[in-house]
């Protein structure tokens, strides 16, 4: 097959893989004290936001890259890479969506999230970040009404230094560990969320996140603070062109839940995975943790993991206050070569607190899968439960699929409760659906969001049918 | 309809059907009966589609020849078979299953697709006419169902595809005598002049409720004896094994 066919026939699997062409300000190439500073300066940032990078690249230096992952990858040239990366237009800030380049309008568009006025998803404020930079927020004067702040994280340093400076860091230290203590140093764009005392966020909050630029790595940093008795939804989506090299995506997104507090946090990540060979694809090296920080606090997270060449996180719950809860519901889908290694972390440090994993993985073709979930209770977290169910669907005899649970129990009146299972789709199965008239891609399909239904169900409405779509393309060519 | 010549099905080298002939026509029911292993249940996994077979021979299905379709491509122009282990899938829900499985088949006949409240009217009458329990619609797909149920299950699919040919294979194995009567009635209420009907037991009892227009005798691979109704009943009397 020549390439020009290739390029086709994958667009035809990966609609998302389009380019925008547009021109950059870029940051020199490579990591160094004069590219943060660049970065810092362009983005006129006050002199403690910078200190927080430099301390934060000082400890980088010191720090070795993890090496017991499953998935193995190259070896990343970290000075070949660009930290910034944005649209030219951007330089001089548009003051609304009438001064953004057209071209920006256009892509997302094109990618379903259309952001002029009329045009609009209805009760969803997106937050649009394109490489590293958000390009517009929508809703914001609405939000603005009942006192909740939604806006790029880059502004709110600016504009709430106050809250930014309490609670960057809080959760995720500068000094945690390899790729979250580079996105401290590097971090770009990503979003800001503050929910006051009491309210109850009138619509979803959303962010998109989309790599354009090549050579480039994405450092996205959210961080989300839900105040007393407050309720937030929030649901982040992805994707990036198509290429031949891998492009990294390290984000750190940190969730504080004070009392009586709830986060709901839902991802339906769709980065470019790479071609059917496995070339190309996208470095998904995510550290995600919530903390419920109050007492009564609830953190859930819920992703749909299709894309990406390697996905490597665990978005975690630290259950500090007494009676929190904390919650993961994962589908995770490899097919060709991709990989992942995802899974969660509760650490129940208060008493009474409760956490639930459900996690559903599917692999296919020649791709690995690997859920890997740790339930920490500590001495002093009486009466606090887990529930982990872990189910695994293989297709195919070429793929993997591994559980590694870890469980540590310390108090004696707590209790861990750990179930786990494994299945193929049967040929028979199979055979009986096309019997009813189903293709084998359409029995697939259904078998799939069947089996991943307990998840599915946790999406907020208007992403669910989307998600329920993106499960059934993931798998297509899996069969037959 | 379906017309079989010399059709000889091989699987692991292991020779099933050798020289297999058959003619049904439509509107006609024919049973063929025969001992374990004799190869009935490799007849209707061929006619369905299923894939491992060697297999050499010609079928045609109205005119066309059977093999050149996909198992959902003869599922569209209206094969229909009632498996004689019908599959479990965890996680479907059976009401999602029947209404996906219905509008496939319907878009592939260029007929309307069904809404969801159009699809439950439907399948709320064909369950109260053939007795099943409509809570399982809401259950998922054969899981913890009853033998009975799954059989029944199988002849609510069949009377909602509308199928040109049924393929029954050894549906009657595991149901009681009211079961029996549920799954027969449905055949019949399917009987016209234009559907046709091929039945697969290994008992004669399936044949008091659904008088067959012919019965063959298939033993070691090939049809050894064919003949009305009253076939059935000799057979009962004397057993395979005078047939040899």
């Amino acid at each position: 097959m020549d390439n020009r066919q290739k390029e086709i026939d994958n667009l035809k699997d990966y609609k998302y893989g389009f380019t925008t062409d547009i021109e950059n300000t870029r940051a020199p190439k490579g990591l160094n004290e004069d590219v943060i500073k660049f970065i810092s300066n362009i983005k006129k940032e006050p002199r403690w936001m910078l200190d927080f990078r430099l301390k934060a690249y000082e400890r980088f230096k010191q720090l070795k890259e993890p090496n017991w992952q499953k998935p193995k990858y190259p070896k990343i040239d970290y000075q070949d890479l660009y930290y910034y990366s944005a649209p030219k237009s951007m330089d001089d800030k548009p003051k609304s969506l009438d001064e953004l380049d057209p071209k920006l309008l256009e892509t997302y568009k094109k990618l379903g999230i259309p952001l002029q006025e009329q045009a609009r998803l209805n009760g969803i404020a997106v937050d649009a970040v394109f490489d590293s930079v958000s390009v517009a927020t929508t809703f914001r004067e609405e939000l603005t009404k009942q006192g909740i702040i939604f806006c790029p994280i880059s502004e709110a340093i600016q504009n709430h230094p106050e809250l930014v400076k309490k609670y960057l860091g809080s959760v995720i230290p500068t000094t945690d560990h390899f790729f979250a203590t580079l996105n401290s140093a590097v971090f770009t764009d990503g979003s800001f969320a503050y929910i006051p005392e009491g309210v109850r966020c009138p619509m979803e909050l959303s962010t998109y996140f989309r790599i354009n630029a090549s050579n480039t790595g994405q450092f996205e940093r959210t961080l989300i603070i839900a105040d007393k008795g407050s309720y937030v939804s929030y649901l982040e989506g992805c994707t990036a062109p198509m290429r031949d090299e891998n492009q990294l995506h390290a984000a750190n997104v940190e969730l504080i839940a004070l009392d009586d507090a709830e986060i709901k946090y839902s991802t339906v990540q769709n980065w470019y995975p790479g071609d059917k060979d496995g070339k190309g694809g996208i470095y998904n090296f995510v550290t995600k943790r919530g903390l419920c920080k109050g007492k009564n606090s609830k953190i859930s997270w819920t992703q749909v993991e299709t894309g990406s060449a390697i996905t490597w996180k665990y978005p975690s719950c630290i259950l500090k206050g007494d009676n929190s809860v904390g919650e993961f519901y994962s589908i995770a889908i490899t097919n060709n070569h991709q990989k992942a290694d995802t899974g969660t972390k509760m650490i129940h440090l208060g008493k009474n607190t409760k956490s639930k994993i459900i996690s559903k993985g599917i692999s296919a073709g020649f791709s690995d899968m690997t859920y890997r979930g740790l339930v920490d209770i500590s001495s002093r977290a009486s009466n606090s439960n887990n529930y982990t169910q872990c189910d695994s669907l293989l297709m195919g005899n070429k793929c993997g699929a591994h559980t590694v649970p870890y469980i540590k129990n310390k108090n004696s009146e707590s209790n861990i409760a750990h179930e786990a299972t494994t299945s193929k789709i049967s040929d028979e199965q199979l055979h009986y659906c096309q019997q009813r008239g189903l293709s084998a891609e359409e029995a697939v399909s259904l078998i799939v969001n069947g089996f991943c239904k307990e998840v599915l169900q946790q999406l907020p409405m208007e992403f669910a049918v989307e998600a329920q779509k993106l499960v059934g393309i993931s798998l297509e060519g899996s069969v037959g | 309809m379906l017309k079989i010549s010399k059709l000889n099905a091989k699987i692991d080298n292991k020779e099933i059907l050798k020289n297999f002939s058959l003619n049904i026509n439509p509107g006609e029911v024919h049973a063929i009966m025969g001992p374990n292993g004799s190869g009935k249940s490799t007849l209707s996994n061929i006619l369905s589609g299923k894939k491992g077979y060697d297999v050499s021979g010609e079928v045609l299905f109205e005119e066309k020849d059977l093999f050149e379709f996909e198992t959902e491509e003869r599922a569209h122009k209206g094969i229909f078979l009632a498996f004689q282990y019908p599959l479990e899938i965890p996680g479907v829900n059976t009401n999602i299953f029947l209404k996906t499985s219905l509008n496939a088949v319907r878009k592939a006949r260029g007929e309307k697709e069904l809404d969801a409240i159009e699809f439950l009217k439907l399948v709320k009458k064909k369950s109260r006419e053939l007795k099943f329990d409509e809570d399982k619609l809401n259950r998922q797909l054969n899981v913890g169902f009853s033998g009975g149920e799954k059989k029944k299950n199988e002849i609510l699919q069949m009377s909602l595809l509308a199928p040109k040919l049924s393929i029954l294979d050894e549906t009657d194995s595991g149901l009681d005598i009211d079961a029996l009567k549920i799954v027969a009635d449905g055949v019949n209420a399917l009987r016209d002049d234009k559907n046709s009907f091929l039945i697969i037991t290994h008992y004669q009892r399936l044949l008091d409720y659904i008088k067959p227009d012919y019965v063959h005798v298939l033993m070691n691979g090939k049809i050894v004896k064919s003949g009305g109704a009253e076939l059935a009943l000799e057979l009962e009397k004397k057993g395979y094994e005078n047939f040899h």
